[in-house]
């Protein structure tokens, strides 16, 4: 491998962790690892920081303009890169900025592009890598056929690892036309005081068995208890007993954290696909035949409210 | 308004997913066929503006003659008239080479699409539209109104949302709760069977992928069940089996 380039993501002033999960990715991947980097409210050495996990350099893009995602300018700016440095692959997070960054690069820098994947490349004949489909119900391994390659990584399917010390920071000049900032970002409205549940290492999600959103403080205190993201099944999102964005599934938000705690969730197929991807699975319904139970590592059959306040009570005496 | 939405003919999300010919093909058995739940969205956000506003839906879909029924269930929703480019779609960059050649001078203010298919996942159909046509692409859309020749969005980002305005054409990605999933009535199946769906043969064979299997997730091991009166033993597990609190 010759040359990566990264892109890495930030938010108040931080590298997402998406984004160093594609650091270390790419830094498995052999070669010499760059990163871009966007906005000036990232620090030089938080920058600098992400030689500990591959880079040794980093183009930082450091103007305020480039604050906000910008899809069509970053794309721009990102394909300037991989010429500049002689790059012929890309590694990003497969992210709401992410997916549609690396769409719009892939058509100018003329790249084969993939994403949701979960392993590292095979090179030993071709450059084939492994991906998620059908929202993690499978996999499909591809060939990436053209000389350049960008590779979208699933959440969680990289290990973020320290390997090394620091990265050279290097400003970049960005080259973007005027017309890639036609689109105006007015506001930005951003969840505080919350884990984000696309990034949740742990999870807890309720469903119907809930029987109303009243009684969601339980979920809360096992979420707070453990440091947890909370989720919930589509019904519950669709009779609005919790926001949209908490809609965990095939059509909602799709997680693979490490552990994934199923609260009077029955299973649906649909459901499933969109946490499937979860490294450990707890379910906890009073329906000994709910279906979730044969995609579960560990289960209780029982009822959510008297288990669900006995559970956080023991995780309390625990800690 | 013209309104372009390109649509996906998808298996429901019921399906159970299984492969055949050594892994290589998709097993369509006993599967159910549907517009890509996401693709609903966009097409039932396009029915409100066009009852809003006026103007036309044409649907388009990058498929073989079996996607006819999911086209014409579209036209049923809505759509004034169906294009399909009859090629297998093979991936992202085929779709959307075919979907920027229809759209080119079609003369469309918008295009609106579903964020992913619901089978690859890939997310990035849209972005490769508004780069190949040289226009805007945003996603995932969860608002979008028009006014005049602006469109006012909100987009999903990673614990939020952005607000965004931008001139027309251009491209969205949309999810929900952009419009309520929109029911074909009687009179919308009857002339839907109306209603023009023209074939036109691809234009090109673009592609920077080639598969070569499909593979299932390794099988789960059995579940391990706790007794609700124990849940200690749960939390005991949490940390030294699974090594996740």
């Amino acid at each position: 491998m010759s040359s990566i380039l990264v892109f890495v993501e930030s938010a108040e002033g931080a590298v997402k962790k998406t984004s160093l999960e594609a650091v270390c990715y790419a830094k498995g991947m052999g070669g010499d690892v760059t990163v871009i980097a966007f906005g000036n409210e990232v620090s030089e050495s938080e920058l600098s920081d992400l030689g500990k996990y591959g880079a040794s350099k980093v183009l930082h893009v450091n103007d305020e303009k480039y604050n906000k995602g910008v899809i069509q300018a970053y794309a721009s700016v990102i394909a300037d890169a991989m010429e500049k440095e002689g790059a012929d692959v890309l590694v990003l997070a497969n992210s709401s900025l992410g997916n549609p960054v690396s769409a719009r690069v892939a058509v100018k820098v003329d790249a084969s592009l993939v994403s949701n994947v979960t392993e590292l490349p095979d090179t030993s004949a071709g450059f084939k890598v492994k991906r998620s489909i059908y929202t993690g119900k499978a996999f499909a391994n591809v060939d990436l056929t053209k000389d350049k390659k960008i590779l979208a990584i699933k959440k969680n399917a990289a290990e973020v690892k320290e390997v090394g010390g620091s990265a050279t920071v290097e400003p970049f000049a960005a080259s973007a036309p005027d017309g890639d900032f036609s689109t105006n970002i007015t506001k930005t409205e951003k969840a505080t005081g919350e884990i984000l549940l696309p990034e949740a290492e742990l999870v807890v999600s309720g469903g119907r068995g809930l029987k109303g959103p009243e009684n969601w403080g339980m979920i809360e205190e096992l979420a707070k208890t453990l440091g947890a993201a909370t989720g919930c099944s589509k019904p519950v999102s669709d009779m609005d007993w919790r926001p949209h964005h908490e809609h965990v599934g095939q059509t909602g938000v799709k997680v693979s954290p490490q552990l994934y705690i199923a609260v009077g969730i029955s299973g649906a197929i649909q459901h499933l696909a969109g946490v499937n991807s979860s490294k450990n699975i707890v379910v906890i319904n009073k329906d000994p035949e709910a279906p979730f139970f044969k995609a579960a590592d560990y289960g209780i059959v029982g009822d959510a409210f008297e288990v669900v306040p006995k559970l956080t009570e023991a995780l309390k005496a625990a800690k | 308004m013209k309104i372009l939405v390109c649509i996906t003919h998808v298996p429901d999300t019921t399906s159970r997913i299984a492969f055949t010919d050594g892994d290589t093909k998709f097993d369509t058995n006993g599967v159910q066929f549907i517009i890509g739940p996401y693709d609903d969205y966009a097409l039932a956000r396009a029915v409100e503006l066009k009852e809003q506003s006026g103007g036309s839906i044409t649907v388009l879909n990058v498929g073989g003659a079996e996607s006819e029924p999911t086209i014409r269930k579209a036209l049923a929703i809505g759509a004034d008239d169906a294009i399909r480019v009859n090629a297998e779609p093979t991936d992202s960059l085929f779709v959307a080479a075919e979907i920027a050649n229809v759209a080119k001078d079609g003369g469309y203010d918008l295009i609106l699409m579903g964020r992913e298919s619901i089978d690859f996942n890939g997310g990035m159909v849209h972005g490769m539209v508004g780069e190949i046509l040289g226009i805007p692409s945003i996603s995932p859309v969860m608002t979008l109104d028009i006014e005049g020749d602006t469109a006012k969005m909100s987009r999903e980002i990673e614990g939020g949302k952005e607000y965004l305005e931008v001139k027309m054409p251009f491209v969205a990605g949309c999810q929900e709760p952009i419009a309520e999933w929109k029911i074909p009535n009687m009179r919308g199946i009857m002339s839907a069977r109306t209603k023009p769906l023209n074939v036109v043969e691809p234009s090109s064979n673009q592609s920077g992928t080639k598969l070569e299997k499909y593979e299932m997730p390794p099988a789960k091991g059995a579940v391990k069940m706790i007794d609700a009166d124990n849940v200690g033993e749960l939390v005991s597990l949490l940390k030294n089996e699974a090594k996740v609190i």
